[in-house]
């Protein structure tokens, strides 16, 4: 019985939290804006295989906002990046994945 | 030529030199021996110029000179060959014999191009040419210049024995032929070059010096960031956001239970709205409550007079009172603007708002709108400014945050003070009706029937137009033109007026909705009536110049005020065509204000500098108080305004000052209390008081 509420409680928490939820950006309001929709679409479009999402959202950054961006998608990880300021996005997504965006040339 | 017969290789030709040298020195000589000393004194040294055996010779011997003269002939040539000529039958000596000698010969060939020998010859130097391309060039050099030597010696054999040689010269030329066939079918596309005289030059030029520039620009600025990503962390903090969402709905269910907003949208606000605006509200709040405890300190003396003073002398003096100046409010960017207009907050009661603007038609700039408040008399709480002077504003009675304001280009526009930019929130344009001519006087009415907001507004191209605020426009309807009738105005030149009056003030009825007094350039003062747009209730012969300002009595509906540049001030009861009282202030009226506190005290300024305060009930004729108060002395003031609930007036002149003047005692004073009988206050006996004035000046109109 516990379990099963468990369960329960787990399907309401992954179908509430479809939200990105911004934990640390430096970017201006609008640049943050774009970069969390592309990272939701592309967490969506790639919701199994997150080395085609991260191409995807580093491949759009580099067209839209100039080279060298970075693009780190996860469920556990741990980093320590050198970034150019105002041009950083860490955010989560989906209830389950980490997303880090970054610019560093 | 002795060199020459020395060198010469073949024996004959040394042998013939020898003897033509020594012929006339050593006759009797034996050949033999001669040849064997001669070898010998070339073995010995070349430096031997003169051999042991050569003659000395005289001066005279040496310088005889000895012609010799060179001929094609040959010296070998038999001179006598004789043939057997069988048809004379006897020996003939023939006369001509052939000088040729030859020294050298070789057999050459020549080849066709086209034939099958010279196509396969090409064939083989062209699979050379390809195999060996670099050392080819070289090899084919080489081989050339074999063959030009083989071919320059005979020539110069032939030049040096100085006869004619056919055969080498023409197999030379073969072999020259040849080769031009042969060469040009080597590589087809390279240039075939004259072998003979060609010469290849080449010149360099000059080349531009190269230099290299650099600079170096800052790397754009890096911070490192570093987290830990897991699942437990990535749950905790949606839990978390999930808790303060829920939190926001309760709180937005609690304001406005109607608005609903999806919890993305309300995250993205909430995250938004804390990040950036947060900071800056809160310090501006504190720094404003800061500015106002730093002018109450500085002010303190002033604000003190404004609260407690109360000027004593006013017992001793008879009736006549005095004005306090209080603060003084002036901004430097509202500096050599006039104050065009005045009006207190109905609801903040030490809130004013001042229109900044220009009164001269030749010097029109900028207009400004700036709202102070007596608590911070340092600096305006709104400033607004605009490209158009301002020349009237009017604050809503319900919604102080209105502001309706008239400018000078014909525009009327609405401020609200809620919002932070400086644009009005409503504005009128040349598409939606705006006047022609500046506007006098603004409004606010009473909302229609829809609820909309309205207010009128008076101009000088003769309209009065209503305005009213659907949604987000300004809807203008003209209520009246102001006609000047011709046929009303007993002057001449009646018919050539101008068909518009032009409009300068305007005030409506406390009471009766749709009336309303119009005040105009041409001095007159028409009553009109909302409902009748062509033509007026009453028109009244006010005024000499244009009428500055019109006013209802605040408490007798049936009293109104008139002021005008011909220096008088007049009072009127609407239902009679003249006036009431009249005063002369010997210059020109800018503004007049009825009191709000009693029916018969009013206010009013003059171009000279000076405030005049009237109360009716206590002198009829004059002032009872009449002081300069502008705050230079050419400053005119223009227009002036009663506190609705303290007892002072503001007064504003034509160098953007505004000035704060408390009215002492005897400016205010009520009606002597009588011992045992309660003081009678409100409206009814404010009316009463006036009309018992009112009745002495009707009798005698009406006697007269």
């Amino acid at each position: 019985m516990g379990e099963t509420e468990g369960k329960k409680d787990e399907a309401d928490y992954k179908r509430l939290q479809t939200f990105p939820l911004v934990r640390h950006s430096d970017m201006p309001e609008e640049m943050r804006v774009e970069t969390m929709e592309l990272c939701v679409t592309a967490c969506e479009k790639f919701s199994n295989n997150n080395e085609s999402a991260a191409k995807m959202i580093k491949e759009t950054m580099d067209k839209k906002f100039g080279s060298s961006w970075h693009v780190v998608i996860g469920e556990g990880f741990g980093f320590e990046i050198t970034h150019e300021v105002k041009n950083l996005l860490y955010l989560y997504f989906g209830g389950t994945l980490a997303v880090c965006v970054w610019k560093c040339s | 030529m002795l060199p020459a017969s020395a060198k010469a290789p073949h024996k004959q030709s040394r042998k013939q030199s020898i003897s033509i040298g020594r012929g006339t020195r050593k006759r009797d000589e034996d050949s033999g021996t001669e040849v064997g000393e001669g070898t010998d004194e070339w073995a010995q040294s070349k430096a031997t110029v003169r051999p042991p055996d050569q003659l000395e010779l005289t001066d005279a011997e040496l310088k005889e000179e000895f012609t010799r003269i060179l001929t094609a002939n040959n010296p070998h040539a038999p001179q006598n060959i004789v043939r057997y000529s069988f048809k004379e039958g006897t020996y003939k000596l023939i006369g001509f014999v052939n000088q040729l000698a030859v020294h050298y010969t070789q057999v050459g060939n020549l080849i066709p191009k086209d034939s099958d020998e010279g196509r396969r010859q090409h064939y083989r130097d062209e699979l050379v040419a390809v195999s060996y391309q670099g050392s080819q060039e070289s090899a084919k050099v080489i081989s050339e210049t074999e063959n030009l030597e083989e071919d320059e010696e005979p020539k110069e054999l032939e030049t040096e024995s100085g006869s004619q040689t056919d055969v080498p010269a023409a197999g030379a030329a073969e072999k020259v032929t040849e080769e031009e066939l042969m060469t040009p079918k080597q590589p087809k596309e390279r240039k075939l070059t004259n072998q003979f005289n060609f010469s290849e030059r080449a010149s360099q030029t000059f080349n531009n010096p190269l230099r290299d520039r650099e600079c170096q620009m800052e790397p754009p600025p890096r911070t490192n960031f570093s987290a830990t990503a897991n699942q437990w962390e990535i749950y905790d903090a949606y839990v978390e956001e999930l808790e303060k969402q829920e939190k926001t709905k309760e709180k937005e269910k609690a304001k406005t239970p109607v608005a609903k907003k999806s919890g993305k949208m309300a995250m993205r606000k909430v995250t938004s709205m804390e990040s950036q605006t947060d900071d800056i509200i809160k310090v501006s709040q504190a720094a404003k409550i800061v500015e106002r405890m730093v002018n109450q300190n500085t002010y303190d003396d002033v604000a003190q007079d404004f609260k407690y003073y109360e000027d004593a002398a006013d017992e001793y003096r008879d009736q006549v009172g005095t004005l306090l100046p209080l603060w003084k409010f002036q901004n430097d960017k509202a500096k050599r603007l006039s104050v065009t207009a005045l009006c207190w907050n109905p609801k903040y009661r030490d809130l004013f708002a001042v229109g900044h603007g220009s009164y001269d038609f030749m010097k029109q700039s900028r207009g400004m709108l700036l709202l102070y408040s007596m608590k911070n008399p340092s600096f305006p709480e709104y400033m607004f400014s605009s490209d158009s002077g301002i020349m009237c504003l009017d604050i809503h009675v319900d919604h102080p945050y209105l502001v309706a304001v008239g400018h000078y280009d014909g525009n009327v526009a609405i401020y609200n003070l809620k919002k932070p930019h400086s644009q009005p929130s409503f504005r009128s344009s040349a598409k939606s009706g705006k006047h022609s001519d500046p506007v006098w006087q603004v409004k606010w009415q009473k909302d229609d029937m829809d609820q909309n907001l309205n207010f009128f507004s008076v101009s000088s191209d003769g309209r009065i137009v209503s305005w009213t605020l659907v949604k987000s426009e300004l809807v203008h309807v003209d209520v009246i033109k102001l006609k000047v009738e011709g046929s009303t105005t007993e002057v001449p030149e009646g018919l050539q007026l101008h068909t518009v009056g032009c409009g300068t003030a305007f005030d409506f009825h406390k009471e009766i909705d749709y009336m309303f007094l119009v005040g105009t350039e041409e001095g007159k003062i028409y009553k009109c009536s909302k409902s009748y747009s062509s033509q007026f209730l009453d028109t009244y012969d006010a005024h000499n110049m244009a009428v500055d300002a019109v006013s209802w009595n605040p408490y007798h509906t049936k009293v109104f005020m008139s002021c005008s540049s011909d220096w008088t001030v007049k009072i009127w009861d609407h239902t009679i065509k003249t006036p009431m009282f009249i005063y002369d202030l010997n210059s020109a009226v800018g503004d007049v204000a009825w009191a709000p506190y009693s029916s018969t005290v009013f206010a009013a300024v003059t171009t000279d500098g000076k405030a005049h305060v009237f109360d009716l009930a206590i002198n009829k004729y004059e002032a009872i108080c009449n002081q300069p108060v502008a705050a230079k002395k050419k400053n005119k003031i223009t227009h002036v305004q009663f506190n609705p609930i303290h007892p002072i007036i503001i007064v504003g002149d034509d160098r953007g000052h505004i000035i704060c003047l408390k009215l002492s005692p005897n400016l205010r004073k009520m009606p002597k209390e009588k011992k045992g009988q309660e003081v009678q206050k409100g409206p009814a006996v404010e009316i009463a008081k006036l009309d018992k004035l009112l009745n002495l000046v009707r009798e005698v109109k009406i006697k007269t």
